[in-house]
């Protein structure tokens, strides 16, 4: 080694050293990487899930951050929404550091990723991550593909359905139904579970169509709407979400199709939107959390985050994002440690005091148990719809109205979890 | 019998927008020999361009505003860069044209964002046009095949009938010649690349608003309009038309029809089935329907 050469090398060394005390002695941040679309078909969905968690991560460092000062901080990684895009985006995400991840759209990429994170945990123990997962509800993630290294704070697919039907067991008007579902591993699960819970509360019901089409690659859904009016249905359940929604909608307003919707994800993203005020009273949608629910806990929260929210999209969508967020603050509060293993075992089996009411992490399977609604979109009060509907969805004069309150015990499905714990 | 009806009408304004959107493709290919990958990424310009202007100052402004926005950004394209481009051969224009595409997507994501625009059918166009027995026709899909239709009959027309025409038609197999009769051929190639774009701009204008303004709608579209094309002939107009019908048509019945295969349906693979086409006919009529040249 030359003399040179030498030298350069001491001072490198010198210098990382003293960089690396530096970065301890101020506290490093705690990463975490939000592994979602931010360009393609669902890039806006994305979006939405980013700008609602800089806005919760803000208000936790505002507040002081976790153990005694450290901040969090997001940091966005672009999948999109490709299972093999994600997988490059998490090996950049170990590679960086970072030992925790967000992911929400589309349980093809969810299966993938919790795949990927058991085996990196099995290789390299002491550099483990962890995946907290806001929105991918194949039920499969906490029962046979259930992980220690996963945990779910979306209501699952069959939760959802077990709410949503428990609702429509009351609605004798239903007669006939179509379901019509994306064709991936989640779409398949809404419609199973839809066909398996109506034979069960509803066994008079018809199931006259059953459609799976492509996951957002169709943009003109007459045929499909053309086909649920042939069948003489009266009532749509779908699973859509993103563009796959909105545009469904527009092709059966557009076509003058007269039917209920009973949906997931029918409360953003230009649905009510492209949905106009012809669809008032006739859209269900089964969420955690809706703006104009009553005795409203989140209420400042959401009109806090309609001042900072990105141009164009002010509704405030993901409360069991939020919630998310603060059981992960408490986690590590509680593990007196960063560690994922320590942070993970801190959250199983908690239980937060959540702005709807209790919600509990199930230790069985990493499920969060919580509370849902069943909403209608109405018109909204200043269009001369009911006193509760304040708040309407963007800007639609469609506003979101309270059905059916399902406490968290009605969704709460038995799992063939069998989790192996580190 | 209704139901029969209302997909064929269904097929059909499928297929028209199809070709709105191929049009300038096949006619870029026919007359430069040049392949625009970044032909769907001028129909994205399109619809954000008619976003933008329809805010501003209506929606039938727009109609003729944005595709001629769109056209006058493909004769820039085509002066300050394919043409210092062309003399490197096709791959270098093609690699051109691919990078040009990514370009667009990026700026498109800058200046409005990676959401969807609330890009809107003008109120003037909104509702039915008829109904069928019991289903309504909406009024802007007829809009959409009246557009495409006059469309199609314009530029055959400019072609056919038109001396500009013929001398885009002479420039394409005798430049050398038509240049010696003192036209400016550059001129006219980017005329013809400028008038492409436009066509994609007004696809854009037309298909924004019926589906979806957003930054992923370059893409969506992208692979469809290849196989139009390639189906059609490649640079063949009528081809294309032909293809766009064809094709609209074959994936609105395959939605329509559950017949099992293989343990699926036939409406679940219907979005396969242009592909597979395009596939079977390379194998079996490699230059396309109504194409003149081999492969």
């Amino acid at each position: 080694m030359s003399p040179v050469f030498q030298r350069a090398a001491r001072i490198f060394a010198a210098a990382t050293l003293l960089g690396f005390t530096a970065a301890q002695a101020q506290q490093p941040t705690i990463k975490v990487a939000y592994i979602d679309p931010l360009s393609g078909a669902f890039a806006n969905v994305g979006e939405q899930g980013l700008a609602e968690f800089r806005f919760a991560v803000e208000a936790i460092n505002k507040r002081g951050g976790v153990l005694g000062g450290r901040k969090l901080e997001v940091v966005p990684f672009d999948n999109k929404t490709s299972p093999q895009e994600s997988l490059n985006q998490l090996k950049r995400v170990i590679d960086q550091d970072i030992h925790y991840i967000m992911q929400g759209n589309g349980s093809s990429v969810a299966g993938a990723l919790i795949e990927a994170v058991n085996r990196h945990n099995e290789r390299n123990p002491g550099k483990e991550v962890l995946f907290l997962n806001y929105a991918a509800v194949d039920p499969a993630f906490t029962n046979e593909k259930c992980s220690f290294w996963h945990f779910r704070f979306d209501a699952n697919s069959d939760m959802k359905m077990e709410s949503l039907t428990t609702y429509m067991e009351g609605q004798k008007n239903i007669k006939k139904v179509y379901l019509i579902n994306q064709d991936y591993s989640f779409g398949q699960a809404v419609r199973k579970a839809a066909r398996e819970y109506l034979g069960r509360k509803r066994p008079d019901v018809q199931i006259v169509g059953d459609d799976l089409h492509p996951l957002g690659q169709v943009k003109d859904f007459s045929p499909y709407v053309a086909k649920i009016k042939a069948a003489g249905a009266d009532t749509v359940i779908t699973g859509n979400w993103g563009n796959d929604m909105s545009l469904l909608v527009k092709a059966g307003r557009d076509a003058g199709l007269n039917v209920d919707w009973y949906t997931y994800y029918a409360g953003g993203l230009g649905t009510p939107t492209a949905m106009g005020e012809a669809a008032a009273g006739h859209v269900k949608i089964i969420a955690e959390y809706h703006s104009n629910v009553a005795n409203n806990k989140a209420a400042k929260w959401d009109a806090d985050y309609r001042k900072h929210a990105p141009k164009g999209n002010p509704d405030f969508y993901y409360l069991r994002g939020k919630i998310m967020w603060d059981m992960f603050a408490a986690a590590i509060n509680k593990a007196k440690s960063a560690e994922p293993k320590a942070v993970a075992y801190a959250l199983e089996g908690m239980k937060w005091d959540g702005e709807m009411g209790e919600v509990e992490m199930r230790k069985t399977d990493h499920q969060l148990i919580q509370p849902l609604y069943v909403l209608t979109l109405v018109k909204a009060a200043a269009k001369g719809g009911p006193k509760e509907a304040k708040i309407d969805m963007e800007s639609s004069g469609l506003a979101p109205i309270t059905s059916a309150r399902l406490e968290a015990y009605t969704s709460a499905q038995p799992t063939s979890c069998n989790m192996t714990r580190p | 019998m209704e139901f029969v009806l209302v997909q064929l009408l269904n097929g059909i304004s499928y297929g028209l927008l199809l070709f709105m959107l191929s049009s300038g493709l096949t006619l870029v290919f026919s007359l430069m020999g040049v392949l625009n990958f970044a032909h769907a990424s001028f129909y994205m310009l399109g619809a954000y361009f008619a976003f933008q202007v329809s805010t501003q100052i209506g929606f039938w402004p727009a109609l003729v505003i944005a595709p001629v926005l769109v056209g006058a950004i493909g004769m820039l394209v085509e002066r300050f860069g394919l043409r210092k481009v062309h003399r490197f051969g096709h791959v270098a224009e093609l690699l051109f044209t691919f990078g040009l595409a990514y370009l667009i997507d990026e700026a498109v994501h800058l200046v409005w964002g990676r959401s969807a625009v609330d890009y809107r059918v003008p109120p003037d166009l909104d509702g039915p046009l008829f109904s069928i027995f019991t289903s309504q026709y909406p009024m802007y899909r007829g809009f959409m095949m009246l557009v495409s239709v006059a469309m199609l009959v314009a530029i055959w027309l400019a072609l056919t009938r038109t001396r500009i025409g013929l001398v885009i038609q002479a420039a394409l197999s005798h430049p050398q010649t038509v240049e010696a009769l003192g036209h400016n051929v550059p001129r006219v190639f980017m005329l013809v690349f400028g008038g492409g774009a436009a066509l994609a701009g007004l696809a854009g204008v037309i298909g924004g608003n019926a589906f979806v303004t957003e930054p992923g709608m370059a893409a969506s579209v992208g692979p469809i309009i290849f196989v139009i094309v390639v189906v059609g002939g490649m640079g063949s107009l009528a081809g294309a038309f032909i293809a766009s019908l064809l094709i609209g048509c074959l994936q609105t019945f395959a939605i329509s029809l559950d017949w099992p295969i293989f343990g699926l349906k036939l409406s679940q693979i219907a979005p396969v089935l242009p592909y597979l086409l395009m596939v079977l006919l390379l194998i079996v009529r490699p230059k396309g329907l109504m194409g003149t040249r081999e492969g």
